[in-house]
């Protein structure tokens, strides 16, 4: 069987699965859960700097072409979390910090006191939290800083997560390259509103939220294509990816590495059965991984 | 799936903290299974099924205030049913329900038929012992007060004592979690034969967010649960600690 193994932005991994920030990270044993269940690296939930509860429920419901949230980046603050990190680590896999702040300082803060992680994402894509997430993510001069910021205070590699609720990716993920990213994640949920047809009341507690699953797929793929071709930095691919077929289309578009999110859903061993079938797919095609990642834009130079 | 729009039929005080509420749609559950029922512009909670149309619900905060406080054709919105519900297994069961509890474990002794069902019911005092009478339907029931006003005065460990526990093929509990502990540690030995119903805070309820996971395992309460075998429980976090909404850990 051909090698899953990769090394992205330092980090050794032995596969190109990644659990999303967000998905069974809130403790670590859920992230070692994940470890155990195949995952090549796992991405914590969302870290702030003070205890946060989230949004009022409903934070999810699931919808004919995806999922709806709006959990409200719901966390302990990274005092409380330091052993919960602890605990991911025994899973024996890189484990990503997911980090949120309002400014540069705040990200740099978080990033100081949140020791030990493998590597720090950082959440400038959440679409629905005041102050936070994609609130700063839109704006390019922002996340230039913010990236720097968060690059002075730690040597571990810093991925940048990216919203796609703006008019152009590309102009976001090349502020947080220029900032010093060491790779940029696309993409986060796609903003999104249910509205309850017997009462005329928004589902979510927070009236609207960010779509996930397999309907922002194409977007995802959009994105990732777009920004392959603009960056020098590796893309870590996330969007609606559900099995290898998916995954493999990422990595064609241009993701050197995928992240799972809502899938789990369906079933949490999704890691292993991803890895198994790209696996498969790699002998059948006799590729490499690096045979696949960014094809389609070979094809289209051809 | 989105919410249905389920409408109040039936509304039943059960004792002065424990209200019934029955609607217009009847799931096919599990005894066990929940469902998350949303008081639309309050919130949403997971409640177990105590009928297949109906929650039995207990006061403890805005949503189920707002759930006692509603009126026959006032409507929710629910979703489910979800999660892992009891096994139903042996020739005699032990049921041990404490206070509102005895919710998912009721439509368990009701399915249970042919099969041998021993009730022990717990409350603080005995106007808040909870289906008595529905219990005794399905087969003999016990009681114990805290404060003695009805049947054993104590906790329903010390009732327990009172049984030749090793005859029972099955154990199912659920109430206060103090209360599962002490069960649980009874049982510790009679491998196999237990199953609980536990409580945890909930957001999505669909076993993707984390929110209900349990230590040291990372089971999903909502989604591995709300029911697991008594084995699972001897090393987890059951009795020590639990999460609150910011996933801090909580003391018991």
């Amino acid at each position: 069987m051909p090698s899953l193994a990769l090394e992205i932005t330092g980090l050794k991994l032995e596969n190109p699965i990644i659990l999303a920030a967000g998905v069974l990270g809130t403790t670590g044993s859920s992230l070692k859960r994940m470890a155990d269940s195949g995952a090549g690296a796992v991405v914590t939930k969302s870290i702030g700097s003070e205890p946060k509860e989230g949004h009022q429920n409903p934070t999810m419901v699931k919808l004919d072409c995806g999922f709806l949230n709006a959990m409200g980046l719901p966390n302990p603050s990274y005092k409380d979390f330091q052993d919960e990190l602890a605990t991911a680590k025994q899973g024996g896999i890189p484990v990503v910090a997911s980090v949120f702040g309002a400014h540069p300082d705040e990200f740099a803060k978080i990033i100081i006191g949140l020791q030990g992680a493998d590597a720090y994402e950082l959440n400038v894509s959440c679409p629905h939290a005041t102050g936070y997430g994609a609130v700063v993510g839109t704006d390019p001069v922002l996340v230039e800083e913010i990236t720097r910021a968060a690059k002075k205070a730690t040597r571990a590699p810093v991925w940048v997560k990216l919203t796609p609720n703006v008019t152009d990716i590309v102009v976001i993920g090349e502020a947080a390259q220029k900032g010093g990213a060491d790779a940029v994640v696309a993409i986060n949920t796609v903003r999104g509103m249910a509205v309850d047809i017997h009462s005329g009341y928004p589902i979510l507690g927070n009236i609207y939220g960010g779509l996930s699953g397999q309907a922002i797929r194409p977007m995802a793929v959009k994105c990732v294509f777009d920004l392959y071709n603009a960056l020098d930095i590796p893309i870590i691919g996330v969007g609606g990816v559900g099995n290898w077929q998916d995954a493999v289309e990422m990595m064609m578009a241009g993701a050197s590495a995928v992240q799972i999110g809502s899938a789990v859903y369906d079933d949490i061993n999704i890691f292993n059965k991803i890895c198994t079938g790209l696996s498969g797919y790699l002998s059948d095609k006799n590729y490499t991984l690096h045979d696949i990642i960014g094809l389609a834009h070979r094809r289209v130079d051809q | 799936m989105r919410p249905m729009n389920a409408v109040i039929t039936e509304i039943i005080r059960e004792t002065p903290s424990i209200t019934t509420i029955r609607t217009d749609i009847e799931l096919d559950a599990k005894p066990g299974q929940f469902i998350m029922v949303w008081v639309r512009g309050v919130d949403e909670i997971p409640m177990a099924l105590s009928f297949s149309n109906g929650i039995t619900v207990q006061r403890v905060g805005d949503a189920t205030r707002a759930l006692s406080n509603m009126h026959v054709g006032d409507s929710i919105g629910i979703r489910g049913p979800f999660g892992k519900g009891f096994e139903i297994t042996g020739n005699r069961i032990m049921i041990i329900a404490g206070g509102v509890g005895g919710a998912p474990l009721l439509p368990l002794a009701e399915k249970a038929q042919d099969i041998e069902v021993h009730t022990l019911i717990g409350a603080k005092t005995s106007h808040e012992l909870l289906f008595e009478g529905r219990f005794s339907k399905y087969g003999v029931v016990s009681v114990a007060t805290d404060d003695g006003s009805k049947g054993y005065h104590g906790f329903l460990t010390g009732l327990m004592s009172k049984y030749e526990l090793e005859v029972f093929d099955q154990f199912y509990v659920c109430g206060p979690e103090l209360m599962m502990k002490g069960v649980l540690d009874i049982l510790h030995g009679l491998e196999g034969r237990s199953q609980f119903s536990l409580h945890r805070y909930f957001k999505c309820g669909i076993g993707v967010c984390g929110a209900c996971v349990i230590d040291p395992a990372g089971l999903r309460v909502c989604k591995d649960g709300p029911v697991f075998a008594g084995d699972v429980l001897i090393e987890s976090e059951l009795g020590k600690y639990h999460r609150d909404a910011t996933g801090r850990k909580i003391k018991l």
